[in-house]
């Protein structure tokens, strides 16, 4: 999902380092002051560990491998504004360092990656701990909130690609969101086997960790909320209506217009996406992603089942998380 | 261990590695910046960027035959989502454009990282302004992945060493028990880093 340099144009590449430098900012800002000194080194080391971990190669069927994302494995260990410095500080060392990802692209990429993932995951993760709320329930929501935050990430890679008239919306969609939605469920059974992993041997690094425990995040959270709600609103919503775009009549008087293609392509099968015949498109898209996140959810406990053994009392009251 | 793979040539010495690191980084998003914003139809623009690169990594003395790995390694990826471009009106003109476009952007990052260190891209950082705890997280990244790096590979040794059998759910299920060892790991070091940080001084 990095996106490289020479795909975003210039008013994608703006819009979204105003969003990811907002985004860290907030991020920054509230560890400054929630975060004890005695835990910066260990934030540095996360990042180091994600690093890492995205380099280890999974195998899947056919000789394909696949890797860790970990937005939702530094959210789940470290806590949302966390995670947002940790992913971002991956990100940064990956275009610097190997050219992975562009250097103007960066925004875009911490934006996708390093905001919109750990808070998407954050939401949905809270949101599932309150319905389950032992262990075997910590670990459903953080896989199913991986495979959410994967899909929900890619649609916002596929929605700067094609405001930046790179491709077609009808294309770039269904491809993105579809390979993510694969990609999604590896990066869902990573995180919860490695967060089981962690729970075998050292359980209070998930449960009672100081980073979870007392720290009031809702400033921070008003802002994230903010800063990717406009986000929507600027990069999707002019894809899922058909109003005409504002921004766009302003690039065209601008004169970035050159890469700027009518809408209609050639692929029209693809344009008529449909998920089993519901007509209007907003509609199938929730469907197909209420859909697979039933298939995850449903997955998840059974593995979960399967994974955790038995807790014999351990006292992980829910008040402590 | 080597991890050399990472930023191997930046301690080179040569004329290019000897410029300030503000001027390198300037170049470089200025030739990114441009390529981003003239139109494929200006191509004398873009020959003349990929002579100037061209020139730059003959006299940085960095070998050919990395820079082609590189750019090989990192290609593909580049184009997975090129050809997504193809299906519209004037695709292929697109499609062209988008490789042209980030084939240069790549190079110049290739060349950056591998003629200036990590430290050096950092002190900018701090001089531009950026907060000093973002800093402080990248450097100590950029030191400890190296020990991470190293720290998974013996896990790894172990776990080689022990298992014969390499059923695909075993290996999942090692790779990431692995993975959670590592990061309890890290956590036991970070607090030995953070006693070692605090008796030399810090803050």
């Amino acid at each position: 999902m990095h996106i490289p340099d020479g795909f975003l144009d210039v008013k994608t590449v703006i819009a979204t380092a105003v969003f990811s430098v907002t985004g860290l900012g907030t991020a920054l800002q509230h560890a400054k002051k929630h975060l004890q000194s005695r835990e910066i080194p260990l934030v540095g080391l996360t990042a180091a560990f994600i690093f890492v971990a995205q380099m280890l190669n999974f195998p899947v069927a056919g000789g394909t491998s696949g890797h860790l994302i970990g937005a939702t494995l530094a959210m789940v260990l470290l806590g949302p504004s966390v995670a947002i410095i940790v992913m971002s500080s991956v990100l940064i060392i990956q275009a610097t360092i190997f050219a992975d990802g562009g250097l103007l692209a960066l925004g875009a990429n911490i934006f996708n990656m390093a905001i919109i993932a750990p808070v998407s995951s954050y939401i949905i993760y809270k949101v599932l701990r309150g319905l389950v709320r032992d262990t075997r329930g910590q670990l459903i929501s953080a896989s199913v909130a991986s495979w959410c935050t994967t899909v929900i990430a890619s649609v916002f890679c596929a929605a700067e690609l094609a405001w930046s008239g790179t491709a077609t919306w009808s294309v770039v969609f269904p491809t993105m969101v579809g390979i993510h939605a694969i990609i999604g469920m590896g990066e869902g059974l990573i995180t919860m086997l490695v967060l089981s992993a962690i729970f075998k041997t050292r359980p209070e690094l998930l449960t009672n960790s100081s980073l979870h425990t007392k720290r009031k995040e809702n400033r921070p959270s008003f802002i994230y909320g903010a800063v990717i709600v406009i986000g929507l609103l600027l990069f999707i919503a002019p894809f899922a209506s058909q109003l005409p775009d504002g921004l766009d009549r302003v690039a065209q008087s601008l004169g970035f217009e050159s890469k700027k293609i009518e809408n209609q392509g050639f692929l029209t099968p693809l344009k008529d996406y449909r998920f089993w015949g519901i007509e209007s498109q907003p509609l199938s898209i929730i469907a197909a992603g209420m859909t697979g996140a039933g298939v995850i959810f449903a997955l998840s406990f059974l593995l979960a089942g399967v994974l955790i053994p038995k807790q014999k009392n351990v006292d992980h009251s829910p008040s402590s998380t | 261990m080597r991890h050399d793979f990472i930023d191997r040539y930046s301690r080179l010495d040569s004329p290019v590695h000897r410029l300030p690191s503000y001027a390198k980084l300037f170049f470089s998003i200025v030739i990114i910046f441009t390529s981003i914003l003239v139109p494929i139809h200006y191509f004398w623009v873009f020959m003349l960027f990929f002579t100037f690169l061209i020139l730059i990594t003959l006299m940085s003395t960095i070998p050919w035959r990395f820079i082609g790995v590189r750019l090989l390694f990192l290609e593909p990826l580049a184009l997975g989502i090129a050809v997504m471009s193809l299906f519209q009106q004037h695709g292929f003109e697109i499609f062209l454009s988008i490789l042209i476009k980030s084939s240069l952007c790549l190079f110049t990052m290739i060349l950056l990282s591998n003629t200036t260190p990590f430290s050096e891209i950092l002190s900018l950082f701090r001089r531009i302004g950026f907060p000093a705890l973002l800093i402080t997280v990248l450097a100590l990244t950029y030191r400890y992945l190296f020990v991470l790096m190293d720290e998974a590979a013996r896990l790894r040794r172990a776990r080689d060493s022990r298992m014969f059998v390499l059923r695909r759910s075993r290996i999942w299920l090692s790779l990431t028990s692995l993975l959670g060892q590592l990061f309890i790991r890290s956590t036991e070091r970070s607090e030995k880093i953070y006693t070692a940080m605090i008796s030399r001084g810090w803050k």
